[in-house]
């Protein structure tokens, strides 16, 4: 045999084998999509502007404390519009100390400014917004991923999508709306004083003072399963939040039997706030907000050294768990809303995994039959190709961590349909070089050699609408661009280069060849 | 050996006439049924919440709406989904999140006592904003795969063949949409892969006979061969590879129609009309443009052999 013959030889073992290694073990090495193995697939929109509000509103507090340290009066300061901070001095003439303070903050500029009333607007830079909402989204994808982790999913996947999305998908989740109210709380935990002046049906009237607001208390009576929001006057300044805290544990509730409660322990600082904070306010009420829920609101003794606490409130052992991760994995910067969901259930994914398993066994014998059938020998070169096609197929899929869908396992159906394709060209164009009188060898060499561009070009474009359908497609459409892309990469490989080696092999290693069979 | 074709020598371009009252006749037909009955989206473009259920046993559809009415979710979309017992309700866009509405619809069906047990098997919510976005991209998908195409075509053979080529793969688009359309299909993300899979199919046909003429043309043109004839020939060379191939597509397509599932059924449904006109549309679509289109130069010109394939 000549040199170039085993050379090809060579390639072709080298590509079988480094397609069996990552085929071994086959249950390991291919992903199963969510719609075959079950799962959630969630795209979260993050609302990143109140990220940004929540800043402003912060260094317009900090605005305020710096006017004062400098013994400037203010008539009014607010957040208002998105990063801006509407300023009013109560003396025009302290406008220059004003601005002084005003120049320490570095990212605001200054604007509007009217020295006759003493007024003038803190306005964000672009730059800084931009930064603040892009950093609202990558502190979300990190504490959502905290609290998947600590929620115990195998191969989450959890990344950015776009300028404001998060894509998570949970493989084999059993309880979706478990895991989906985990994602998507904000776990914003507050606290904050009681507001023991205003009567609760007077601030239920409308009449609130500044300082103050109504927030609920849900109320879940177990018998009836009813729900019924018990509402409270809160004082809206924020004495501490979880951003202070440190651990957060179940226990049993001693109070209450078969209800669970969360202990949570604070920073150092956070600590001494809540020293500071109980000592100050002794015979007050304290009330532990959750997301604008109010869960209790005990009423403080004595200082609480130490910063320990426990947050009550009717929770089963699961919801105190995962309250307690929400907790410990911290606060979400800015609330999220589901955009996209779905939802497989594992015994769904069970059925689709044996019926696309039917369409692929059912479309290989079918191609199979006949290709064996109507071009015999060369029929079964062509079959031997297909199965080589479909071990790349495969292999590539898991060396590229590509996943397999239920539309991926149809475009490797269908891959099975358009390989064969390419030696179909083949075949006919080599019986066509038999039929005007060529001998088998020349009719070979012309057949594949007439064949090529034809196959190049059919190929291409299917490649090209196979890469359109990658980047415009959602993750099952993605599945079926992938495989189809991939199968047809493959089939240039498998059904032009291989067949065309054992077609060597068989005919051109002889010394005569008398006729083909095809 | 077994052969479909010996030398075929059918006179496919002579009868395009014909054909272009065919192809306008099912154009105008889906063109009509698209306008009349119009396309179901999928909940993936309108965006709204579907459930699939299966209950343990066959339950009717009367006792489900009755049951969906209470919550006053009576107007949502019913649907068997291949086997008896398992059921696809589609529940247009509310202001309740998706969880809240699955979990009220679990209630209400559980005080049917009728229906019996039953599991929910899969949950889809797409919000509005994902569907109009998924809109958008479907559109740009398709649209960006015809322009890719008329590129490749417009480079590798020559624009009259680029445009011809579109033409046909357009006249497969529109074919298939009138068929899920009359079916009353749902067009859904899966169904628009198919089409595009389509789209790739059916080019990939006209190519065969571009490249076979563009090969003929390169050797000795006999005297006396018309354009149309050497088209005819092309067509009649490539013809045992052009059914082969769409034999070998369409079992596939039909062996994912019929054992596929339901779930894969639309797909396949627009793949397998979509083989039967794409194999069609290669010869009395993009074929005969190409021929009349040259001949409509080369009487205007009259300089003759100026041809679509340049070799």
């Amino acid at each position: 045999m000549p040199r170039r013959l085993w050379f090809r030889i060579g390639l072709v073992t080298v590509v079988i084998a480094i397609s069996l290694f990552y085929l071994y073990p086959p249950k390991k090495r291919i992903n199963l999509g969510l719609d075959l193995q079950g799962g959630i697939h969630l795209v979260l929109g993050v609302e990143a502007d109140k990220f940004v509000a929540s800043q402003t509103e912060r260094a317009a507090e900090d605005f305020k404390n710096g006017l004062e340290r400098k013994g400037v009066g203010v008539k009014k300061i607010a957040a208002e519009g998105l990063g801006q901070i509407g300023v009013e001095l109560a003396n025009p003439a302290n406008l220059n100390d004003a601005l002084t303070v005003a120049a320490e903050f570095s990212t605001f500029d200054v604007t509007n400014r009217d020295d006759k009333a003493g007024r003038f607007t803190l306005a964000m830079r672009d730059r800084q917004i931009a930064q603040l909402r892009d950093d609202a989204v990558r502190q979300g994808v990190e504490t959502i991923r905290n609290r998947v982790d600590q929620f115990g999913v195998a191969e989450p996947t959890i990344t950015r999508q776009g300028s404001d999305r998060i894509l998570i998908q949970l493989p084999g989740v059993q309880d979706p709306e478990r895991a989906k109210a985990l994602i998507g709380k904000t776990a914003l935990l507050e606290f904050k004083l009681l507001d023991e002046q205003t009567p609760v049906e007077q601030a239920l009237a409308g009449r609130v003072p500044e300082t103050s607001e109504v927030i609920f208390q849900r109320i879940v009576d177990k018998d009836s399963k009813t729900e019924r929001k018990q509402p409270y006057v809160v004082q809206k300044r924020t004495l501490l939040t979880g951003a202070e805290l440190t651990r957060a544990e179940v226990q049993a509730d001693p109070n209450s039997p078969g209800n669970w409660q969360v202990a949570i322990e604070f920073t150092a600082t956070g600590a001494r706030i809540f020293g500071d904070v109980t000592e100050q306010n002794v015979g007050r009420r304290l009330a532990i907000i959750l997301d604008g829920n109010l869960y209790s609101a005990p009423r403080i003794n004595e200082r609480i050294p130490g910063g320990r606490a426990v947050i009550t409130g009717q929770f089963s052992v699961d919801e105190a768990r995962d309250l307690a991760i929400v907790l410990r994995a911290g606060a979400l910067p800015a609330p999220v809303t589901i955009l996209e969901e779905r939802t497989v259930g594992p015994s769904l994914g069970a059925d689709s995994i044996r019926q696309g398993m039917i369409a692929i066994l059912g479309s290989a014998a079918a191609v199979v039959v006949f290709m064996l059938l109507y071009y015999r020998l060369s029929g079964l070169i062509a079959d031997v190709a297909l199965v080589l096609n479909l071990m790349i197929l495969l292999a590539s899929m898991a060396a590229f961590g590509a996943t397999l869908t239920l539309p991926g396992i149809a475009g490797i159906a269908l891959t099975i349909g358009m390989a064969v394709d390419t030696n179909i060209l083949i075949f006919e164009r080599i019986r066509e070089e038999l039929r005007v009188g060529k001998s088998p060898r020349s009719a070979i060499e012309a057949g594949f050699h007439r064949a090529l561009r034809t196959i190049i070009d059919t190929h291409l474009t299917v490649m090209v609408t196979a890469a359109i359908l990658y980047n415009f497609g959602t993750g099952p459409v993605k599945g079926f661009a992938v495989s189809l892309f991939v199968g047809l990469a493959a089939s240039l490989f498998t059904a032009y280069f291989f067949t065309r080696l054992l077609f060597d092999i068989v005919y051109v290693g002889r010394r005569k060849v008398e006729s083909i069979s095809i | 050996m077994i052969e479909l074709f010996h030398e075929p020598s059918f006179n496919f371009i002579g009868r395009r006439r014909w054909a272009y009252i065919v192809s306008i006749a099912i154009t105008l037909i889906g063109l009509a049924a698209l306008a009349t009955k119009g396309l179901h989206y999928d909940i993936d473009f309108t965006g709204g919440t579907l459930v699939q259920v299966r209950f343990e046993q066959p339950p009717s559809v009367a006792t489900i709406r009755a049951g969906l009415t209470r919550i006053k979710l009576g107007e949502s979309i019913i649907q068997q989904f291949g086997d008896p017992r398992e059921f696809i309700i589609r529940m247009p866009l509310t202001t309740t999140s998706s969880e809240e509405l699955a979990k009220r619809m679990e209630g209400a069906l559980k005080q049917e006592s009728s229906l019996g047990n039953f599991e929910i098997r899969r949950v889809e919510f797409v919000g509005p904003q994902v569907g109009k976005e998924l809109q958008w991209q479907a559109i740009q998908a398709v649209l960006y795969g015809l322009i890719g195409i008329l590129v490749y075509i417009a480079l590798r053979f020559d624009l009259k063949g680029g445009v011809a080529a579109v033409v046909a793969v357009f006249h497969d688009v529109l074919v298939c949409l009138g068929a899920i359309s009359l079916t009353g299909r749902e067009f859904s993300l899966p169904v628009l892969a198919a089409l595009l899979t389509i789209i790739g199919f059916s080019v990939n046909d006209t190519i065969v006979a571009y490249d076979r003429l563009r090969e003929n043309r390169g050797k000795f043109v006999p005297k006396g061969k018309t354009f149309a004839d050497q088209m005819n020939d092309a067509v009649n060379q490539t013809l045992s590879r052009t059914v082969l191939t769409s034999l070998t597509v369409f079992l596939s397509a039909a062996i994912l129609l019929f054992f596929g599932g339901k779930t894969l059924e639309d797909f396949a449904f627009v793949l397998f009309v979509g083989v039967i006109t794409g194999t069609y549309s290669t010869t009395y679509v993009a074929a005969a443009l190409v021929v009349d289109w040259t001949r409509y130069f080369e009487g205007r010109v009259g300089r003759g052999k100026k041809a679509v394939v340049k070799a």
